[in-house]
């Protein structure tokens, strides 16, 4: 029987499947939910110092299993998530907490909360493609995902890992400078910006008229992306963009992922989707006479 | 799963003073229970129940938020985005069933009570409403059964909340369960009624939501999310529920008193 325990810069987690940041994790309840369903580990929603709303319906716009979103990083804020991430920690849940917010000391703040409430490691959201001032152009910037990261690194202890974003030329450089900045990992893709137009109403789908796509669509700029990332950082890779099956999780292994995160493969194929693609990767595993998934991370490159 | 269809409606029909149905043709279909996101072009994306099923289907709303009221000012011929049908059914369970109805809890209701009585059901409904003026699908309930209407004010039939009422039916009559819905409080003293005597119901929920499908989280209750699980649940899961009657989330996902 093939181990599908992996080490992720410390993170240990009994398979290399985690619950995508944004998806469900708003609770501690659906936190061990997923746990439940057979996640390794699990990402909360993205928390920030403060409350926020997200923005207004529609915010969701769903096509052949893939799917755009503005739901504008709606959460409860630090002080009222301290529930739902001890609620989870307290079930024995490996919880990675996801922060954001608008200037590194909004980031640290919130990362230092979510390791007090027991997280295990720390996933910085630098890249939200849908939410202005919140991300998205930190990872458009080596120096900010440098001030950023090394902000973050000052007040925790847990591994800390940058969410960076696919839109943008060459995206390996932004992890290199993350893991100047001392980054324990890094977290590829999120989403890509996009836009759907319902053509009898003349208009965008969603309230924000653009938003970031996932999903199936999405799964080959991932791939490419964590391909690039392994080859240029010699800290470990979480992947993480339209996996669905076991077969999309060992392409991202190959490409040099430790571990792999499952979101939109929650609606397509429900929340059993964990158990389902740990099973498929370990079924290949045997059948290709590994022992342990660590045996192929990043043996794409040869 | 539900993707977005734009469809036009066909007809606009006035069930009290600020509470209309629209009609449209859709393809997706849908069972009595089951709710839809509507999307109000400009303005928000709401789920809603399905007042009518059929290749002509239908949604009834209460004017009472800001895109409901512009929603009051569409026309037929205007266009709207639908997604779905999601969540579950009422169960058809014995041969005798009372519907309670609430506010516009009676649309979610309606397409059940006549699918029943098609059945060859006995079907009781109680509708109720602040007054008069706001009772909604009472003569249609009416094809269906017996009906009996209480108002708050006392301006039509019962004077009171609907809950007493259908408490006083369940005595008299002999009913193998109960459906419900609309505002929780009501509903709440309706599980409750119901449990007491031991008779199976249902009740039908309303939370904030966003997606719909499962995937966000807006709509947790309990441990699980309303869209998926329910909206309908059942008198077990709701005599044992944290939420039920007491706490909702806001937008933001922040536990908030109902």
């Amino acid at each position: 029987m093939a181990t599908l325990e992996v080490d992720v810069a410390g993170l240990r987690l009994p398979n290399p499947t985690l619950l995508a940041s944004g998806f469900l994790g708003e609770t501690g309840a659906s936190l061990i939910r997923s746990w439940k369903a057979g996640a390794g580990g699990v990402v909360t929603k993205s928390i920030s110092r403060e409350p926020r709303q997200g923005y207004p319906n529609p915010t969701i716009f769903e096509a052949d299993g893939s799917l755009l979103n503005a739901v504008g990083l709606p959460n409860p804020g630090i002080a009222a998530y301290e529930a739902e991430a001890r609620k989870a920690v307290a079930a024995g849940v490996p919880v990675v907490g996801s922060v954001f917010g608008s200037t590194p000391d909004d980031y640290a703040e919130a990362a230092a909360a979510l390791e007090r409430f027991g997280a295990e490691a720390i996933e910085m959201n630098l890249s939200c493609p849908h939410v202005e001032g919140t991300g998205s152009e930190i990872a458009e910037s080596e120096d900010a995902v440098r001030a950023y990261v090394r902000a973050v690194k000052g007040r925790t202890h847990v591994p800390v890992f940058a969410k960076l974003s696919p839109n943008v030329s060459g995206i390996a450089k932004y992890a290199a400078a993350a893991e100047d900045a001392g980054a324990d990992g890094i977290t590829a893709i999120n989403t890509l910006k996009a836009m759907a137009i319902a053509p009898e109403l003349r208009m965008p789908v969603l309230a924000h008229k653009t938003g970031g796509l996932s999903g199936p669509a999405v799964k080959p700029v991932g791939v490419r992306c964590v391909y690039e990332i392994h080859a240029a950082v010699d800290v470990p890779v979480l992947g993480v963009g339209g996996i669905s099956t076991g077969r999309d999780a060992l392409e991202y292994i190959l490409a040099g992922a430790s571990a792999v995160q499952i979101g939109t493969a929650v609606m397509t194929r429900g929340i059993e989707v964990f158990a389902k693609v740990s099973r498929e990767i370990a079924g290949f595993l045997e059948s290709e006479g590994h022992g342990s998934v660590r045996e192929i991370v990043g043996a794409a490159h040869g | 799963m539900g993707s977005l269809e734009i469809v036009r409606i066909v007809e606009i029909e006035r069930e009290a003073s600020h509470t209309l149905t629209y009609r449209f043709p859709a393809r997706f279909g849908g069972a009595p229970g089951q709710f839809v996101m509507v999307w109000i072009p400009g303005h928000d994306e709401l789920p809603m129940a399905l007042s009518y099923l059929g290749e002509v289907t239908g949604i009834t709303v209460q004017a009472m938020g800001d895109a409901t009221r512009a929603f009051a000012e569409f026309k037929v011929g205007d266009r709207i985005g639908v997604r779905g049908p999601y969540g579950n059914a009422f169960a058809v369970r014995g041969a005798s069933c009372l519907f309670v109805g609430g506010g516009t809890g009676a649309a979610s209701l309606i397409a059940a009570i006549e699918a029943y009585a098609a059945a060859g059901k006995e079907v009781t409904t109680v509708i109720a409403a602040k007054t008069q003026a706001e009772l909604i699908f009472e003569e249609r309930a009416a094809r269906s059964g017996r009906v009996e209407v209480s108002t708050d004010d006392g301006s039509k039939g019962y004077k009171g909340f609907a809950a007493p009422l259908a408490e006083k039916l369940l005595d008299e009559g002999a009913f193998d369960q109960v459906i419900t819905c609309g505002p929780e409080r009501m509903m709440h003293g309706v599980v409750a009624a119901a449990g007491r005597r031991g008779i199976a119901v249902q009740a039908s929920l309303e939370r904030y939501m966003k997606c719909g499908v499962g995937i966000c989280d807006a709509c947790a209750f309990d441990d699980g999310l309303l869209c998926v699980d329910g909206p309908i649940l059942e008198g077990p899961r709701l005599s044992r529920s944290e939420d039920f009657g007491k706490w909702r989330r806001d937008r933001s996902g922040v536990r908030v008193a109902l």
